[in-house]
């Protein structure tokens, strides 16, 4: 959801406008997605890296994510509307205590809907969800061997006890949900800053020039059309990974 | 026989609903294929323009190409080439075996002035042509992982390393495993206490240790059917800018300059 920023820029707005107008861009997205039958939606809310702003810009995107995290909860949110599972997929503890808090009563407030997913990358990088994949693999294997320890059946040769590609993939922040088809990144930017890098081994990568605010179903239906002229070399793809 | 009527009366009347329902199905049942049927055509036909549309903007991109590689365009004369210090090229395993075409790349990029070239394909066909590629391409030294990153761009000759899935999620396995080595030794400190155990730089040191700890590249170029990187190795591609160049056999010396036009272009924040 890149270009919130020039946005502002461009049409002369406030300092954070361009955010709120993107967050209409992100909810139309999201019901186009739904409507078309997607089920599983990833967005890139905030990266790890986004904290070397300033303390100011921070805590304003903080705040219009409480905010919108909050509208989550209501009645008429479109979480309800459609059915949605919501998770927070990231480094939570790098958040301030109600942004943590909001997310944590939001992901069990719609544990039990099942038509759709919606997964927020908030504190998220890849390399930090890899660490954090190798890191919870260790403490996993470092607990097996533990009990195999004390009941006399460790062996230190055998290869059962080694770290997996699997280990890594089953802990990783985005382990519930598929890999991506096709990944939108928006102002032309072509490189991935940091995000689903483990996950977008087969998956379509789309740049339009277009800001995210000004982002439209045109832009959505040309990234579709684009998938399927391609759909069968990457599915081709996928069966030999 | 009292008893008898309504049942019978009942089936009779459906025998007559019957009779009215069946036809009326019949006509939903084709409506419905005739729907299908013409919704499956406009999808074709949808395609058929957008494919229309890209063989004109590839018969447009070929023209430019063609004038770019004769020099005649004056924006893509001077290209601030060290920019590109790392250079990375993702080849579909189709075509890897296409050694020809991998060496007049590099002959092209060696022209250029780039320093060092990561070639990856998923399966590593590339991998196994090594020897071939270097014996006929004579202008590069094989890439070894002991080498600083500063030491490679200051080689008079480009470096070449040669990638594939194995270097990728496998190796990040690998390295898991040297890092666990050093977390059983530790004892298992901070074992389940929420503690942050391991840095991104130890996993960068452990990848090295595994033979898969090479330079992140500034431009990846994609030679292939569609813009995907199949597979490259995640760990490397944090900023990396990535675009496609089409398939292998449709390589111009033009689009490859302006892919690196456009690289040197391109102003990144770093999340700021």
């Amino acid at each position: 959801m890149d270009g919130n920023r020039r946005y502002t820029k461009r049409w002369k707005l406030m300092q954070g406008a361009g955010h709120k107008v993107g967050y209409s861009a992100l909810m139309s997205m999201l019901k186009y997605c739904y409507e078309l039958g997607v089920r599983n939606v990833t967005i890139y809310a905030f990266s790890i890296d986004n904290f070397k702003r300033s303390p100011e810009e921070v805590q304003s995107l903080m705040d219009l994510m409480l905010d919108k995290i909050e509208e989550l909860l209501r009645e008429e949110s479109i979480v309800n509307r459609y059915g949605i599972r919501v998770y927070f997929s990231g480094n939570l503890k790098l958040l301030n205590e109600p942004v943590r808090l909001a997310a944590e009563r939001v992901m069990l407030a719609t544990a039990k809907n099942s038509k759709a997913v919606l997964s927020i990358c908030v504190a998220y990088t890849s390399t930090n969800e890899i660490v954090h994949a190798v890191q919870e693999s260790c403490e996993e294997k470092w607990d097996e061997i533990a009990l195999l320890n004390s009941s006399g059946g460790y062996e230190p040769d055998e290869s059962d006890h080694l770290i997996k590609v699997t280990d890594i993939e089953k802990h990783m922040y985005m382990a519930f949900a598929p890999d991506p088809d096709i990944i939108i990144r928006t102002s032309g930017e072509t490189r991935l800053s940091n995000f689903l890098l483990w996950q977008s081994a087969n998956c379509y990568l789309y740049s339009p020039s277009v800001l995210w605010p000004e982002i439209g179903f045109r832009q959505f239906l040309w990234a579709i059309l684009n998938f399927q002229r391609i759909q069968f070399y990457l599915d081709k793809k996928r069966k030999q990974s | 026989m009292k008893s008898l009527t309504p049942p019978l009366l009942r089936c009779l009347c459906l025998n007559r609903s019957m009779d009215f329902i069946r036809p009326k199905r019949m006509l939903y049942f084709w409506i419905d294929k005739i729907r299908n049927v013409l919704l499956r055509l406009s999808w074709h036909l949808v395609h058929s323009i957008i494919n229309l549309c890209y063989f004109t903007t590839g018969m447009v991109h070929a023209l430019e190409s063609h004038l770019i590689s004769r020099g005649l365009l004056r924006k893509y004369k001077s290209l601030h080439i060290s920019k590109i210090r790392y250079l990375a090229i993702v080849i579909e395993s189709e075509d890897a075996c296409r050694t020809s075409n991998v060496i007049e790349l590099l002959q092209w990029l060696a022209a250029l002035g780039i320093k060092h070239v990561s070639l990856y394909d998923n399966e590593g066909l590339l991998k196994k042509s090594k020897d071939i590629i270097l014996e006929k391409f004579d202008g590069a030294v094989l890439f070894q992982d002991t080498h600083e990153n500063n030491v490679l761009l200051d080689q008079p000759r480009m470096t070449l390393e040669f990638v594939s899935f194995y270097d990728g999620k496998e190796a990040v396995a690998r390295a898991a495993n040297v890092l666990l080595m050093k977390y059983i030794k530790s004892g298992g400190i901070g074992s389940n206490q929420g503690e942050q155990i391991f840095t991104e730089s130890q996993m960068s040191e452990a990848l090295k240790t595994v033979g898969s700890g090479g330079p992140e590249p500034d431009l990846l170029l994609i030679y292939g059917p569609a813009r995907c990187h199949l597979g490259f190795p995640a760990w490397r591609m944090r900023y990396t800018e990535i675009q496609h160049m089409g398939p292998l056999t449709c390589m111009t010396y033009g689009s490859l300059i302006k892919a690196i036009y456009r690289f040197t272009t391109v102003r990144q924040n770093y999340g700021k």
